[in-house]
């Protein structure tokens, strides 16, 4: 017999089978998780960057908007428990990023704007998995929730889709990130709750 | 961004529930006795999992009340369309075992050498993780000079009203009350705003370490204008928190 909550009787949710991962629950808000304030960078200043590869990458605002852009609808996770179901984003595919260099590398670091950094394996950002979304449930992504573009890597909970993202370091090791570094788990399952490090 | 690295394995454990107090209405301070704890920082938070008879369980996070040292505690604001948090306040009686397991969190935490003069913003139950620094610095004995700037929606509905009005040497908190005012209040009486911050916060060039804790448009709006007052994005650590799920 496990541990019983005394009087404990929950909410149970009317969630689609299969949808919400162990542990979370769905909201219809969107909740905000950020260490610092809001960056706002001008698009006219804004880049983004693959380094690591045999030939570094960048492309510029105007650039970026010219590369062929996907429209997907994907259910979000975040580490803090909240789910939320069919979330519409527009952005450009890692496939067509890193399609774009040579390399053999394993994993990324993403970088952002205001120093977050988060890794990932290259595998998680290939095969149609991954995007740079900049537009939001239809139109431009707020700041807050990580305009002008953040990555969209919704199968991993959502600390990874780096908010504010400027680019992608190759790198032939997993090197933790922001949160990582402070003991969140390097891959984040969330179908296996992999929260934080040795879950 | 930098801070002390925290990694290792978190184990869930049944902790007991050895008191509460009601801060106010809608808002109670849970003290536990958890037999493994591995200590905490000020600012860090825990994870609580409730287990129904038939299993289904859900889990939330919150911000430790106490400081390092103390027993750790939670301060959690009834929802009243949350799922844990009414339990918390309502069901939960003391002798009672709660599951929990932390802390968590190595980037929102202050300890005195990381020095000041300190900047705490707090909007409603965002004062929890603050307090536990102001704790912190009083048990011990740092001179950190510390301004908290506390949004409430009225008088009684600041929590740790009674502690936060002790006097203390280098400690002064600025109440801002958005709804409602006592009789003869002469504090704020709106939300925090520009003005205010300009008038309330350290100034600038003092080099300031801010941390700002409250719900999500409130964290946004009070770093937003710290940055417009000069302070560096790299000193203002934000704590933000939805409207929903409690």
């Amino acid at each position: 017999m496990g541990f019983i909550s005394r009087g404990f009787h929950g909410r149970r949710q009317e969630a689609p089978a299969g949808r919400v991962p162990p542990g979370q629950y769905v909201t219809s808000d969107f909740p905000v998780l950020s260490a610092g304030p809001t960056p706002h960078t001008p698009l006219e200043k804004w880049t983004f960057s693959i380094k690591g590869a045999h030939e570094p990458k960048s492309w510029t605002w105007q650039d970026f908007q010219a590369l062929p852009a996907e429209t997907v609808t994907v259910d979000i996770h975040c580490v803090t428990r909240w789910s939320k179901l069919d979330t519409h984003w527009t952005g450009v595919s890692l496939d067509v990023l890193l399609g774009a260099v040579e390399s053999d590398a394993p994993y990324v670091l993403a970088f952002c704007d205001g120093g977050y950094t988060t890794n990932l394996p290259v595998a998680d950002l290939k095969g149609g998995q991954a995007w740079v979304a900049f537009n939001y449930d239809g139109g431009p992504l707020p700041p807050e929730h990580g305009g002008p573009a953040r990555l969209l890597v919704p199968h991993l909970y959502f600390w990874k889709s780096a908010k504010w993202v400027r680019g992608l370091e190759l790198r032939d090791t997993d090197e933790p990130g922001f949160w990582e570094t402070y003991g969140y788990h390097m891959y984040g399952d969330p179908w296996r709750e992999q929260r934080f490090a040795g879950d | 961004m930098a801070g002390t690295a925290v990694r290792g394995r978190l184990t869930w454990q049944a902790a007991t529930v050895s008191s509460l107090v009601d801060e106010t209405a809608k808002v109670r301070t849970l003290v536990f006795e958890v037999p493994d704890w591995p200590g905490h920082q000020a600012g860090q938070h825990l994870d609580i999992r409730l287990t129904a008879e038939d299993g289904y369980r859900a889990e939330r996070e919150y911000s430790i009340s106490s400081a390092p040292g103390e027993p750790v505690t939670i301060t959690v604001e009834r929802l009243d369309d949350g799922e844990v948090s009414p339990y918390l306040t309502e069901e939960v009686r003391p002798g009672d075992e709660i599951e929990l397991r932390g802390p968590i969190g190595g980037y929102f935490v202050w300890d005195p050498s990381d020095g000041g003069p300190l900047m705490l913003v707090a909007g409603g139950s965002g004062i929890a993780p603050l307090r536990a620094m102001i704790r912190d610095r009083a048990r011990l004995g740092s001179t950190v000079p510390v301004r908290l700037l506390y949004s409430s929606r009225s008088w009684a509905d600041v929590i740790y009203r009674d502690e936060l009005s002790q006097h203390s040497e280098g400690l002064t908190v600025i109440h801002a009350l958005t709804r409602a005012q006592p009789p003869g209040w002469t504090g704020y009486a709106r939300r925090v705003d520009q003005q205010m911050l300009t008038e309330v916060a350290w100034p600038a060039a003092q080099s300031p370490l801010t941390y700002a804790c409250g719900p999500t448009s409130f964290v946004e709006s009070v770093s937003a204008g710290l940055v417009a007052l000069g302070y560096p994005a790299e000193r203002i650590r934000t704590e933000r928190f939805g409207a929903t799920g409690g």
